[in-house]
């Protein structure tokens, strides 16, 4: 038994000529969240939806839990739980009526347990006040959390969620995080999404596909340490800095990564880029103090998820147009 | 078995309970009882033929069935492609199979309903004279295994769009040509310049022929594996649709 509980191979399909996803090998052991990022159009949804089971890869393996989800797709599936994009539900049933659809299609065929899994939903997912309003008269967020609730009501070893906070506002946004951290302890769990502070806040490692290849697959730390040379210390100085201290400070320093973004009349900030190397601040204060230049704050700016995700699928000639 | 029986049960609860769901049910009941029994009454002159019989009342299904049953079949498969929910129902650990063959008897049984809810009408003949009830009994599967067929047919093409009025209108269209391929216009158009056994295949194709035996009281086998093979092989094409067009 591998402790991956989803385990994709060599995954490649095409829609006639375009082709959605290009080699892509994907796994996911219990434990993990992995965030899944890329433009409209990359093929996320495409590998979602053939993860699932929705869709027949053109070529390549899916393992769920050991079992091909090829040769035995009914039994691989009963350990998923899948929000599709958009949530899409029954909207004419009520939230209970349809919980209880979908537990009693998944496997659930005792009426005790059901209730007990249902009545958990109500509470966990905090739909207790729509429990039996019909569908179609749920705000967005609810039926979000009734997709969510659909997908977890057979306690699935591997939940499978595209964009599961698209159109959520930021409190929801917050509890539905708050949710996935909660139960991703003994879960695989595979999100996708646009936000990029969602994959910092929530997953253990990121992995960013477009034009149907996969383009990074690390921690959202080492995301950002590995993919981009970036080192870069921020300095608030008291000093205007004209052309000729900078030369000056460049000089002193050793660097010709040296930035200086005025802030109004008589400050500056300077930003110093030392790359692969060790920032050391007290020695950059001390020469930049040569210069008679006074610091009154230095922060290392950490590059940001946003940066390192234009950067990798920019590269890639992504001309789509995303986020 | 068990289990894969249940899975079609829990998917036909949850349709059939879905016409009840919104007003559907009850409009199309009451339209049904309407048309069926004005049918029989004006233009089927049930008093004037002073007859024992309900020839007057079924004779007329054929035409009501070309409308209600699309109208009833059109959202077995277009509105879940519009409303994504395939996606969910596709990923649920349930074969295609299942899926078709408990929305599609879903839909047959509330046409089920409909039929039995007719049933005043066989009291009031009963009432009236001395009917041959088995001739009757014999015309109310007849008239329920062609609404099979007709609502096969729609499941069937209801895979190709999203859209319930397209198939509703693709519906009644295929089943129009079902029922007139018996029509001796066409038979005889057909005849001038085919060889005879494709005039008698066509001929043999008509809801209309098979059913007005069926009215006369003779429900021969032919007509019965006439009607289940329908039911079958549009079954069949819709599972491969399903298949085929549900990422679409």
């Amino acid at each position: 038994m591998s402790s991956k509980l989803v385990d994709a191979k060599n995954l490649k399909k095409s829609f006639g000529e375009f082709v959605a996803v290009d080699n892509i090998n994907l796994s996911v052991q219990r434990g993990e969240v992995v965030g899944f990022l890329g433009p409209n159009g990359a093929g996320k949804s495409t590998t979602m939806k053939m993860l699932t089971g929705f869709l027949e890869p053109d070529s390549g393996d899916i393992l769920i839990n050991d079992i091909d989800l090829k040769s035995e797709p009914l039994k691989a599936k009963e350990f998923i739980g899948y929000l599709p994009e958009g949530a899409p539900s029954y909207s004419d049933m009520d939230v209970s009526e349809f919980l209880s659809f979908v537990g009693k299609m998944r496997g659930i065929d005792n009426n005790k347990l059901l209730n007990t899994r249902l009545d958990e939903m109500a509470n966990q997912i905090n739909l207790k006040e729509v429990w039996d309003r019909p569908i179609e008269t749920l705000s967005k967020g609810f039926k979000r959390r009734v997709g969510i609730a659909q997908a977890l009501i057979h306690d699935p070893d591997i939940l499978i969620l595209d964009e599961p906070t698209d159109g959520l506002d930021p409190n929801q946004k917050h509890e539905m995080r708050k949710l996935i951290r909660a139960i991703s302890n003994n879960k695989a769990i595979v999100i996708s999404t646009h936000i990029l502070e969602e994959v910092e806040a929530v997953c253990s490692r990121a992995i960013i596909i477009a034009n149907g290849k996969l383009l990074a697959n690390e921690t959202p730390e080492n995301l950002g340490n590995n993919l981009i040379q970036e080192n870069i210390l921020s300095v608030t100085t008291t000093n205007k800095i004209n052309n000729a201290m900078l030369k000056d400070i460049k000089s002193t320093l050793n660097n010709e990564n040296v930035k200086v973004e005025p802030l109004g009349e008589t400050s500056s900030k300077i930003l110093i880029n030392q790359e692969n190397k060790i920032i050391n601040i007290n020695k950059i204060i001390t020469q930049l103090n040569k210069h008679k230049i006074t610091v009154t704050e230095a922060n290392v700016l950490k590059p940001n998820l946003d940066e390192i995700f234009r950067k990798i699928t920019q590269n890639n000639k992504v001309t789509d147009k995303w986020i | 078995m068990g289990t894969y029986l249940n899975k079609i049960y829990i998917i036909f609860d949850r349709e059939l309970k879905g016409y009840f769901r919104t007003p559907l049910a009850s409009i199309f009941l009451l339209v049904f009882l309407a048309l069926s029994s004005g049918m029989t009454f004006f233009l089927g002159r049930f008093f004037e033929r002073d007859q024992a019989d309900l020839t007057a009342f079924f004779s007329w299904h054929p035409w009501l069935f070309l409308i209600l049953m699309p109208a009833i079949g059109m959202r077995l498969w277009a509105e879940e492609r519009r409303s994504g929910t395939i996606e969910l129902l596709i990923t649920l650990p349930v074969t295609n199979t299942q899926l078709v063959i408990g929305k599609f008897f879903a839909s047959w049984i509330f046409t089920l309903i409909a039929l039995v809810l007719s049933m005043p009408i066989w009291i009031t003949v009963n009432y009236l004279g001395d009917p041959d009830n088995n001739v009757i009994l014999i015309s109310y599967i007849g008239s329920w295994l062609m609404a099979g067929a007709f609502l096969a047919l729609t499941s069937c093409l209801s895979t190709l769009t999203k859209n319930q009025v397209i198939a509703f209108i693709i519906s009644s269209i295929s089943g129009f040509i079902l029922i007139m391929a018996g029509f001796s216009l066409i038979l005889s158009a057909v005849r001038s310049w085919a060889p005879i056994w494709i005039t008698e295949t066509i001929g043999s194709m008509s809801f209309l022929s098979h059913f007005s035996r069926i009215q006369m009281g003779v429900f021969d086998l032919n007509t019965l594996i006439f009607f289940v093979t329908i039911i079958i092989l549009c079954l069949w094409i819709n599972i491969q649709l399903v298949q085929l067009k549900k990422a679409d």
